[in-house]
């Protein structure tokens, strides 16, 4: 008796996850008008006044997901890749689907990948951290020694350097996730550096941080010790957890604000050292050419930017009336004090609502309704920081870097609203 | 450079670990003394002037065949790339072009970086599986595959700080942002003049990749 319920149970959920893969696919190839799939998603046979099953029968026991994992029906919720953009997939990089998040935290399972040498698996037994160089005493750390010091946690976005980067020329990926989506916000829990060194000791010559990761590609960035000592940390657990392979379990480097590239996986150890090193991360990638040729080194800040989670490209209207925009903003100057919105490409903007907490270095979820009635909407966002530092539009940048910068473009976006709820990447000028 | 980042937190902070570390008491007692084997083994980088480049030495003479054997299947016979994997020669004169072509030998400032570089993190997979020899011989192949020496120079330890790469000017300190601050926190808000032309769209370029 109870096998059969069971039975009817899943064939039950089979049949709606096809219904929602289907779903799903209709709106990455725009091949359905909202109305329709509206339609489609649900079955009359569960809506009032009939009983669903679900309402009926037991559902699973508590052993069933020892781990839990998010509905079946939230299957589209994933990072995404750009196959074409790198020759393996070992380098190369994913997205995350902020069109889908709500508040500030990205769950540790969506937060974008970026590795230049695969995920390396380490067993938190085999883990070392070695300090050398200028300090007084080399030496080197287990896990179990690092989360015996004093602990912090903290909320950071993570932002790689190259988000936007297709960008520069002009509009070319049609997706919220794709344009906006290296970047994620978790709390992170570790030990600051400023205190792991007092352990060390450091010489007072000691003016620049080799920090090394122990992947296949032996990640190496310079970090100037004032920063090392303000604010970075080495930690071991996000959102409460542990860190993720794909985010270096089991411990990575922390450098709130600055290009994720900095935030070294997989740590293995932290040279001091009186000049900086000149890594290939540092040279040949992570600067940013200008039209002179010539290109700016060591750009680690990342300036205030925001995006329009809500409508957007992944996210169409779908209904005549009231709809709230969503979106998020961050700096890595400091805390955000405002985020315009605009719905006719710039000429007029709407202050939104930003949502507590508004932390600094952190992601900023803003909100602002708005009344669609089936009319064209040019959307874009502007962040504004604590600094006064107003997110530039993209012929700002253009003007003053040129187009082969590749990174750091912060530049606002334009989401073109069509009259049958459709929304586009767009290029306005 | 360091003028840039301005901390006082920072600062207080190195005056008060550079009093504390005379003295020899540890603060918390936890984690070991590193030997110096421990450190040797793992010490691998190689500064600009030099500094960390272990000992060895390799010409690019003797460098082509090593080359062909582990790189080049990937980064071509000339260094040009092969399919879609990245080149490692070529591109001079190109870097204030429409299509800007960085490699080691157009774009790179120190000939340190590629001796770490590769010596760390190549062959692609198999990394530090090369000796140091080897590697100066293959970095003497990359640099006179770039007219930067010639094919008997002896590329080693005493002398990789002292090659001029030829973009070693090319790049700019300190970092000049923020670069755009002409609204000091109160942009327009009404009736600005923007144009607002649709001059471009990411469905009409048609790269974006789709869900199956
Ligand atoms: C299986 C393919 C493969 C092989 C074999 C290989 N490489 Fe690479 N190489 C790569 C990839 C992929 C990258 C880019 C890695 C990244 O994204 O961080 C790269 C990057 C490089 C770079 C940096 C390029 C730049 O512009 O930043 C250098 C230099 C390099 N390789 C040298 C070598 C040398 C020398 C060898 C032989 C000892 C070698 N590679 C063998 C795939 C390969």
């Amino acid at each position: 008796m109870k096998k059969n319920k069971k039975k009817e149970l899943s064939t039950f959920k089979k049949i709606n996850r096809r219904d929602l893969i289907i779903g799903a696919s209709s709106i990455g190839a725009f091949s359905l008008t909202p109305k329709k799939l509206l339609s489609e998603e649900a079955n009359p046979e569960n809506l009032p006044p009939n009983l669903p099953e679900w309402t009926q029968y037991l559902g699973d026991g508590v052993d069933v997901n020892p781990y839990g994992m998010p509905s079946e029906f939230e299957g589209h919720v994933i990072r995404r890749n750009v196959e074409w953009l790198t020759a393996s997939a070992e380098s190369s990089v994913n997205f995350t689907p902020l069109q889908d998040l709500e508040g500030i935290v990205t769950p540790n399972g969506l937060c974008f990948e970026r590795h230049h040498g695969g995920v390396s698996v380490i067993n938190p037994q085999d883990f070392r951290l070695m300090i050398n160089g200028l300090v007084d005493r080399e030496m080197i750390f287990t896990l179990d020694d690092l989360k015996r010091f004093p602990q912090t946690n903290k909320f950071y976005f993570l932002e790689c350097a190259a988000n936007g980067g297709m960008e520069w020329r002009g509009s070319q990926l049609n997706g919220c996730q794709y344009t906006f989506g290296m970047v994620h916000n978790v709390q992170y829990t570790g030990v600051k550096l400023s205190d792991l060194l007092l352990e060390t000791g450091l010489k007072e010559k000691a003016k620049w941080v080799l920090a090394e990761g122990s992947d296949s590609s032996g990640m190496t960035r310079s970090i100037p010790i004032e920063k090392i000592l303000d604010d970075c940390i080495i930690a071991w657990a996000m959102n409460g957890e542990a860190l993720r392979p794909e985010q270096g379990y089991p411990a990575r480097l922390v450098v709130p604000g600055w290009e994720g590239n900095m935030w070294v996986k997989w740590i293995r150890r932290l040279e001091f050292g009186d000049k900086p090193y000149m890594t290939r991360e540092e040279t040949s990638k992570y600067t940013d050419l200008l039209t002179s040729g010539k290109a700016r080194m060591f750009t680690w800040v990342m300036d205030a930017k925001s995006v329009i989670t809500s409508p957007s490209p992944e996210k169409p209207i779908l209904a005549k009336g009231l709809h709230q925009l969503r979106g998020l903003a961050w700096s890595g100057r400091g805390k955000i004090k405002r985020v315009d919105v605009s719905i006719d490409g710039g000429k007029n903007w709407k202050t939104a609502q930003l949502h507590s907490p508004v932390l600094s270095k952190s992601l900023t979820r803003f909100t602002l309704p708005f009344e669609w009635n089936g009319e064209e909407l040019l959307l874009q966002s502007r962040a504004i920081d604590e600094t006064n530092y107003v997110q530039p539009t993209i012929s700002e940048l253009q003007k003053i870097r040129g187009v082969n910068s590749i990174y750091h473009n912060n530049s606002i976006a334009t989401w073109l609203v069509s009259k049958n709820g459709k929304v586009d990447n767009v290029r306005l000028g | 450079m360091l003028g840039l980042v301005r901390c006082i937190l920072g600062f207080s902070l190195i005056i008060f670990i550079a009093n504390t570390a005379t003295a020899s008491d540890r603060k918390f007692n936890l984690g070991q003394i590193a030997s110096s084997e421990e450190v040797a083994g793992w010490d691998i980088d190689v500064r600009p002037d030099g500094f960390g480049a272990p000992i060895g030495s390799g010409t690019a003479f003797s460098g082509e065949e090593i080359y062909a054997e582990v790189c080049a299947a990937c980064h071509g016979d000339f260094g040009e790339g092969a399919d879609r994997w990245p080149p490692l020669v070529g591109g001079e004169g190109s870097l204030a072009s429409h299509d800007p072509e960085k490699t080691t030998t157009s774009y790179w400032p120190f000939a340190s970086t590629i001796f770490d570089y590769i010596y760390r993190a190549m062959p692609y997979g198999e990394a530090q599986s090369l000796s140091y020899d080897e590697t100066y011989e293959i970095v003497a192949y990359l640099l006179y595959m770039g007219d930067i020496i010639e094919e008997d120079f002896v590329l080693s330890d005493k002398n990789i700080g002292e090659i001029e790469m030829p973009n070693k000017d090319g790049f700019l300190l300190p970092d000049p942002r923020p670069d755009i601050m002409n609204t000091h926190g109160n942009p327009c808000m009404t009736n600005c003049q923007v144009s607002t032309n649709i001059i471009g769209k990411a469905r009409d370029i048609d790269v974006t990749p789709e869900d199956e």
